[in-house]
């Protein structure tokens, strides 16, 4: 059955791009990665999170560039034609991007709500500390009897 | 003078409300220290705690039910506490039902649910949280062993034991209810109820409410099925809160 399904996939004759749409495509990668490259300079953006962008830009620019490839793929993945499998590529693309946008949202959360919770507590204890130290003050003897022994170790 | 016990009381926009819970705690003179979380208001409700005579810890921003009392936990855990009992700051939990948690912990439970379903009539509440709160009765039942009738009450005693089980990092910042209880008893922890009565909040916000509560059904089932599998905490350590420095 798959072996057949293949057959009928390799025996549709792929057309490779226009030359227009490979131009257009072409521009576009090229525009991206100028854009994330000032969106860095500017430091808008990490390079951690540009890495993703220009590799699709230099992804597409492959493809638009190296019909053989493009139709390859097209067959590999069945696509009807090849724009479509550069569609295919930017939906996979777009999705990947957000699922890994909500795993690092959901780490921020946690670190953030961990700071909000050791805050309240640390404010806490200084507020104590400060109440204590006022009702208390150290006593000057005792004072001078800690530098003596700090002196001691030095 | 330091009591062996804390009274947490988490609160969010409960100015005009937080105030007479704490004093009426005091009138009652427990022998329990009052800790109020204030989780981030915008109102007075952390002044007016402290006021009232309670320790008070600040959230800078709102975190979450769950996250207020993860705090409480945290900071009961850091003082050296040997017991936690918790309510709500709206009005809804009564101090004079607070000593039936604290018998049920002396006999050595180490969760003490007070339901509000096991003798008296329960606040009128909206026919979905009814049924939502018989599902999730029956599915701690059926995990825990024994009849559970009041999965979601936050007014709760804690052992020792349980308290340095809830300060892992991995406390739900939202809604801990159910899938506590059942962390509960797969750490072989004791869990009983206790009859309390219980009142409608006396104005503010419910969390329970509109969209969040098709949210709290689906959060409550996929946090059920999980649990078996999932990892304990999101961070490395699983105590980064309840540690001291």
């Amino acid at each position: 059955m798959s072996g057949c399904l293949l057959r009928a996939a390799a025996l549709v004759d792929l057309e490779p791009l226009p030359e227009r749409q490979r131009l257009v495509a072409l521009i576009f990668a090229v525009c991206m990665v100028t854009a994330v490259f000032e969106l860095v300079r500017r430091r808008k953006l990490r390079e951690e999170y540009s890495m993703v962008w220009v590799a699709t830009a230099l992804a597409l620019a492959v493809l638009a560039v190296n019909h053989d490839l493009l139709i390859t793929l097209s067959r590999w993945i069945g696509a009807a034609s090849s724009v479509s499998t550069l569609f295919f590529g930017a939906l996979l693309f777009l999705l990947a991007l957000v699922l890994q946008f909500s795993v690092r949202l959901t780490r921020l959360t946690h670190r953030n709500r961990t700071l909000g919770q050791r805050l309240a507590l640390l404010e806490e204890e200084v507020q104590r500390l400060r109440r204590e130290r006022k009702a208390a003050p150290p006593e000057p003897s005792l004072r001078k009897k800690a530098g003596a022994s700090q002196d001691e170790v030095a | 003078m330091i009591h062996s016990t804390v009274l947490l009381i988490p609160a969010f926009r409960e100015a005009g409300r937080v105030g007479d819970v704490v004093r009426e705690v005091q009138r009652l003179d427990l022998g329990l220290d009052v800790l109020v979380i204030d989780d981030g208001s915008p109102d007075e409700t952390a002044s007016e705690a402290e006021a009232a005579g309670a320790t008070v810890l600040r959230h800078p921003f709102n975190l979450g039910y769950g996250s207020a009392l993860h705090t409480g936990y945290c900071y009961a855990h850091r003082q050296g506490y040997a017991r936690v009992v918790q309510m709500d700051a709206d009005g809804q939990h009564e101090a004079a039902m607070l000593p039936r948690l604290l018998e049920a912990l002396e006999q050595g439970v180490d969760v003490a649910i007070g339901s509000r379903y096991l003798e008296n009539s329960p606040p009128p509440t909206s026919v979905v949280r009814r049924l939502g709160t018989r599902l999730f009765a029956w599915i701690a039942s059926r995990w825990v062993g024994h009849r559970i009738t009041d999965p979601t009450s936050g007014f709760q005693g804690l052992s020792q034991r349980a308290l340095a089980s809830v300060c892992n990092d991995g406390f739900p910042e939202d809604y801990p209810d159910t899938d506590v209880l059942v962390e509960h008893h797969r750490r072989g922890l004791a869990i009983a109820e206790v009859p309390v009565r219980m009142h409608a909040r006396k104005g503010g916000v419910s969390m329970h409410r509109g969209a969040r509560i098709a949210y709290y059904g689906y959060k409550m089932l996929v946090t059920l099925l999980l649990l078996p599998i999932r990892r304990p905490t999101p961070l490395r350590r699983r105590d980064s809160v309840a540690r001291l420095s």
